[in-house]
C-alpha cells in the first residue's frame, strides 16, 4: 500500500508494551511486533498504541464509509495522530459474516489471511464480540478492494448500526450430543433470508440473535442477544437405567445425591435403588442433570426451541434479560422456518413502527409493557412468560372499562391501529 | 484493484457444510456423548461409534496473518484441514486419530506458543473488547490487561480444578461490550461529559438528547453556536453521549477507574440466569499490566476455590454463603455504593428478616 512507503525506517518505539511480552499466556504484542518487521505500517500502529498506554488515552475517531450499496460492514477508523502516524490515517475494520458456529476449513481461513494482507494491515480478530470475523487496517480505497475481494471470494460483510447484527450459534449438532436444533442451520437461514437488514441499517436500533442448542446457551445468548434462541424438549427425557446403575458404581450414590438429585431446580428427579425416575412434567430443561449425568441422560425425543425476547447490556436503561416469548416451537422442517421467519418479521414490524430512536427491543418492551407489545404482535399471554403475575392492583381492563360519551369509541384506539401519517410510498 | 463495479451481493452467511470436519459432516446430529480425556482434550462418540477429538488452546484474539497461516499449517497437518473457534475465542483443533493427540498438543504449546485447556471447571479464555488498538470510546485497553490476568490464571486455564466453569468478560467502556461474566471487569467515568461547543455542530442534536438516559441533556445555544447542556446533578456518567457524539467527551485518563463484578451467569443450569453484581470499585487503569485487576481477580478465584461445591458457579456459591460471607472471605470493602439504586433496586434488598449473625 503507498501509506506504507511513507513509514520505511520508523523505528519501533514501545517499552511499556514490550512488558506485555512476559509471561506463559500468548501475547499480541509479540505477534503484531513480529509481524511489524515485514509490515512497517504495524510499527505505527503499535508506536501509538504505546503512547495510548503511556497517556490512557485513545487516538481514534470515527467516521462513515460504506461499500456502495451497503449501509455498514466497514467500522471507519481515523488516527488523531495523522501527522506523526500517516499509516494510520485512515485504518478501518471490516466485519465479515463468519462462518456459523466458527468452521472453518484451512483454504478459507488462509484466504481470510490473504485478502486481509493484500488490501489491509493484514491484522485478523477472531472473533468480534458479536461473532463476526473483524479485519483490520484498511484505507478507503482498501475498503472497497478487500470488500469486493471478499465478496467474489463468497464471503460477505455487514452488521454495524441500526441493523440485524451477524449471528452467532454454538457447535450444536455439528458435535455436540445435547444440541436440540440445527443450530448452524437456522443460523445461516435467519442471516440469508434477512440479509438486506444486515446490509443495510433500517431499524430504529441493532438487533442481535443469538442461537444455542440447549439451555447450556454456550452462545451467551441470554443476556447478550435481543433475540435468544435456544433448544429444549418437551415430553419424556431419555434415560439409560444401565448407564445410570454404571454411573453410580462408578461415583457413588451420595455423588448422585450431592451433585444430580439435590441440584435440581424443580426438584422432579429422584433415585430408587439404582434406577433414575424423573418427573418430565416438572422439568424446566435447565440442562443441569444432563451435564453431571451425560453418558446416561439425554434430551427427549420431540424438540425445539423456546425463544426469548429482549436482552442487551447496560445502555441505557441498565442491563435487561432475555424472558420468555414463544416457550416451545418445532424448527426441524422448512414450514417450521419459514413459520419462524414471519414471527421475526411480526416482532420487528411492532418494535420499528413504534420504537423510539436508539431503542432496543428490551428497553422498548420495558416502556410500553409487556403485554402491550404482545397485543401488538399478536401472541396470547402465557403463564410461562413470567415468573409469577403481577402484585400491583392498578389495572386498564379493557372488559370492564366504562362506556363512554355515545359515539365516542369504548377505549382509546391502540398506538399500532392509527392511521398512516400519509400515503404509502410504492417501490 | 478491481474493474468490476462494487454491488451488493447478498450472499450471506458462508456455506458452513463445506467447512465441517469430515466426522462432524458425517455424523451431525447423530452424537452419543463426550469426555474430558484431559483439561483442554475432549472426545465426542458418535452414534455410529466414530470418534471425534477437539484440542482446545487459547488464543490472544486480535492476530496478524502470519498467525492465522500457523494455526492453518496445523491444522493441514493434524486435522484434515479443519478448525473451529470458540465463543470466547479459543481455538479448536479437530482430530480423527488418536495417535495425532500428543504430537499435535505439542506443536500447539511449542511451535504456535498457546496454552492447551479452558475446558470443564477451569478458567476459560477472557472474552474482551476491542480497546486502545481500534476502537474509538476505549477508556482502558482489555487486550493488555486480560493478557496480564491470564498470564497469573493461566494454571486454572490449564486445570481442572475449580468448582465449576469461569467464564471471565473484560470491557473498555461502560457500554460494555464484552458483556457478563462470572467475573467481568469494565472501566467507570467519575464526571460529566465535558462539551466542547465549538464541535457540537457535527452532531445531531435532537439524537443527543434524545439518547440520555437520565434525561440530563438539555439543546442550548452556547457562544451563539447550536450545543447542550448536561444537569450535572442527573448525569451518571455512563457515556451514553459520547457514543453518539465525539463532542462529549465522557473519558478522563486522570480519573476514570476500573470495577470487578461477579455472580453473572448465562446457563440455564440448576438456576436461571443472573445479571452480575458489583463487587470492587475504584481499582487504577494502570497500564501495561493493571496488576491491581489481576490481584482482585485471584482473590475471588482463590475464595471460590476454598468455598465453592461441585458444579456451584461462581454466583450461585455467593447466593448460597451470602454476600456479606463473599465480602469477608475476599476482604473487598461493602459500601453503600454496593446497594442498588437502579429500576431492580428494591427487589436487590434484602426483603426478609432472614440474616446471617
Amino acid at each position: 500500500m503507498n501509506s506504507e512507503d511513507s513509514t520505511q525506517g520508523m523505528a519501533l518505539h514501545t517499552p511499556m508494551l514490550n512488558e506485555l511480552e512476559s509471561g506463559p499466556w500468548p501475547s499480541f504484542v509479540t505477534d503484531l511486533k513480529e509481524y511489524s518487521k515485514k509490515r512497517p505500517q504495524i510499527v505505527q500502529l503499535l508506536n501509538q498504541l504505546e503512547e495510548s498506554y503511556e497517556n490512557r488515552w485513545n487516538y481514534w475517531l470515527g467516521k462513515i464509509i460504506n461499500v456502495p450499496g451497503y449501509g455498514g460492514g466497514v467500522i471507519a477508523r481515523v488516527s488523531e495522530r495523522a501527522d506523526t502516524y500517516p499509516a494510520l490515517a485512515n485504518f478501518h475494520t471490516v466485519r465479515v459474516i463468519e462462518p456459523p458456529g466458527w468452521v472453518y476449513s484451512t483454504g478459507a481461513l488462509r484466504n481470510l489471511a490473504d485478502t486481509a494482507e493484500r488490501h489491509g494491515a493484514g491484522i485478523l480478530q477472531l472473533h468480534g464480540m458479536s461473532g463476526d470475523i473483524l479485519l483490520l487496517g484498511f484505507d478507503d480505497k482498501g475498503a472497497m478492494d478487500v470488500a469486493e475481494d471478499l465478496m467474489n471470494d463468497g464471503w460477505d460483510i455487514g452488521g454495524s448500526g441500526a441493523a440485524m447484527r451477524t449471528l452467532q450459534c454454538c457447535v450444536g449438532q455439528a458435535r455436540c450430543e445435547m444440541a436440540c436444533f440445527d443450530t448452524m442451520r437456522t443460523t445461516k437461514f435467519i442471516t440469508d433470508s434477512f440479509i438486506e437488514f444486515l446490509h443495510r441499517p433500517e431499524f430504529v436500533y441493532k438487533f442481535k440473535f443469538k442461537l444455542s442448542g440447549c439451555g447450556n446457551d454456550c452462545s451467551n445468548s441470554i443476556v447478550r442477544s435481543d433475540m435468544p434462541i435456544i433448544g429444549t424438549w418437551r415430553g419424556p427425557m431419555q434415560i439409560d437405567q444401565e448407564k445410570v446403575a454404571e454411573f453410580i458404581d462408578e461415583k457413588g450414590i451420595e455423588y448422585l445425591i450431592d451433585n444430580v438429585i439435590t441440584r435440581c431446580p424443580t426438584r422432579c428427579i429422584s433415585v430408587k435403588g439404582k434406577t433414575l425416575k424423573v418427573e418430565d412434567d416438572e422439568c424446566v430443561h435447565c440442562m443441569h442433570c444432563l451435564n453431571v449425568m451425560h453418558k446416561a441422560l439425554k434430551p427427549g425425543k420431540e424438540r425445539g426451541v423456546t425463544i426469548l425476547i429482549g436482552g442487551h447490556r447496560t445502555l441505557k436503561i441498565g442491563d435487561t434479560m432475555s424472558s420468555v416469548l414463544v416457550p416451545f416451537m418445532k424448527l426441524e422442517t422448512e414450514e417450521d422456518l419459514e413459520k419462524l421467519k414471519t414471527f421475526i418479521e411480526t416482532v420487528w414490524e411492532f418494535w420499528n413502527d413504534n420504537g423510539m430512536d436508539h431503542e432496543r427491543i428490551g428497553e422498548f418492551i420495558a416502556r410500553v409493557g409487556m403485554s402491550t407489545f404482545l397485543d401488538g404482535i399478536g401472541l396470547q399471554a402465557d403463564a410461562r412468560m413470567v415468573l409469577r403475575p403481577r402484585t400491583s392492583p392498578y389495572i386498564k381492563f379493557e372488559e370492564l372499562a366504562p362506556t363512554r360519551f355515545a359515539g365516542e369509541q369504548a377505549h382509546s384506539p391502540k398506538v399500532w391501529d392509527r392511521e398512516p401519517e400519509g400515503a404509502e410510498t410504492a417501490d | 484493484m478491481s474493474s468490476k463495479p462494487l454491488a451488493p451481493r447478498d450472499q450471506g452467511a458462508p456455506d458452513y457444510t463445506q467447512y465441517l470436519h469430515p466426522l462432524m459432516a458425517k455424523n451431525y446430529g447423530q452424537w452419543d456423548y463426550h469426555e474430558r480425556l484431559r483439561p483442554g482434550v475432549l472426545v465426542h462418540v458418535a452414534d455410529s461409534g466414530d470418534k471425534l477429538f477437539t484440542v482446545r488452546a487459547g488464543s490472544p484474539r486480535t492476530m496478524s496473518a502470519d498467525t492465522v497461516r500457523k494455526i492453518c499449517d496445523i491444522a493441514d497437518k493434524y486435522c484434515q484441514g479443519f478448525v473451529r473457534f470458540t465463543t470466547r475465542a479459543n481455538v479448536e483443533f479437530l482430530l480423527g486419530n488418536e495417535a495425532d493427540l500428543e504430537p499435535l498438543i505439542h506443536t500447539v504449546e511449542n511451535d504456535l506458543g498457546w496454552p492447551i485447556g479452558g475446558t470443564g471447571p477451569s478458567v476459560s479464555n477472557v472474552a474482551h473488547t476491542q480497546g486502545w488498538l481500534h476502537c474509538n470510546l476505549p477508556g482502558s485497553d482489555a487486550a493488555g490487561s486480560v493478557k496480564a490476568l491470564m498470564d497469573e490464571l493461566i494454571d486454572d486455564f490449564r486445570t481442572e480444578t475449580l468448582p465449576n466453569r469461569v467464564h471471565i468478560s473484560s470491557s473498555c467502556c461502560q457500554i460494555n461490550c464484552a458483556s457478563h461474566g462470572d467475573i467481568s471487569i469494565i472501566v467507570q467515568h467519575h464526571h460529566p461529559p465535558r462539551i466542547n461547543h465549538d464541535n457540537m455542530q457535527i452532531c445531531e442534536l435532537p439524537k443527543v438528547v434524545a439518547i440520555c438516559p437520565a434525561a440530563a441533556i438539555r439543546p442550548a445555544i452556547v457562544n451563539g453556536k447550536e450545543s447542550v447542556e448536561v444537569v450535572q446533578e442527573k448525569c451518571m456518567y455512563c457515556g451514553a453521549c459520547h457514543g453518539q457524539c465525539p463532542s462529549m467527551e465522557i473519558r478522563d485518563a486522570q480519573t476514570d477507574t476500573l470495577s470487578i463484578w461477579v455472580g453473572g451467569k448465562m446457563s440455564n443450569a440448576r438456576s436461571a440466569p443472573t445479571f452480575m453484581k458489583l463487587a470492587v470499585w475504584g481499582l487504577p487503569n494502570n497500564p501495561p499490566r493493571w496488576p491491581e485487576i489481576s490481584d482482585a481477580v485471584r482473590r475471588i478465584l482463590k475464595a471460590y476455590k476454598e468455598g465453592g461445591r461441585p458444579w456451584e458457579r461462581l454466583g450461585e456459591w455467593i447466593e448460597r454463603i451470602g454476600w456479606q460471607r463473599f465480602f469477608e472471605k475476599t476482604g473487598f470493602p461493602f459500601t453503600k455504593y454496593h446497594i442498588d439504586d437502579s429500576p431492580e433496586a428494591l427487589s436487590n434488598l434484602n426483603r426478609s428478616a432472614m440474616v446471617r449473625l
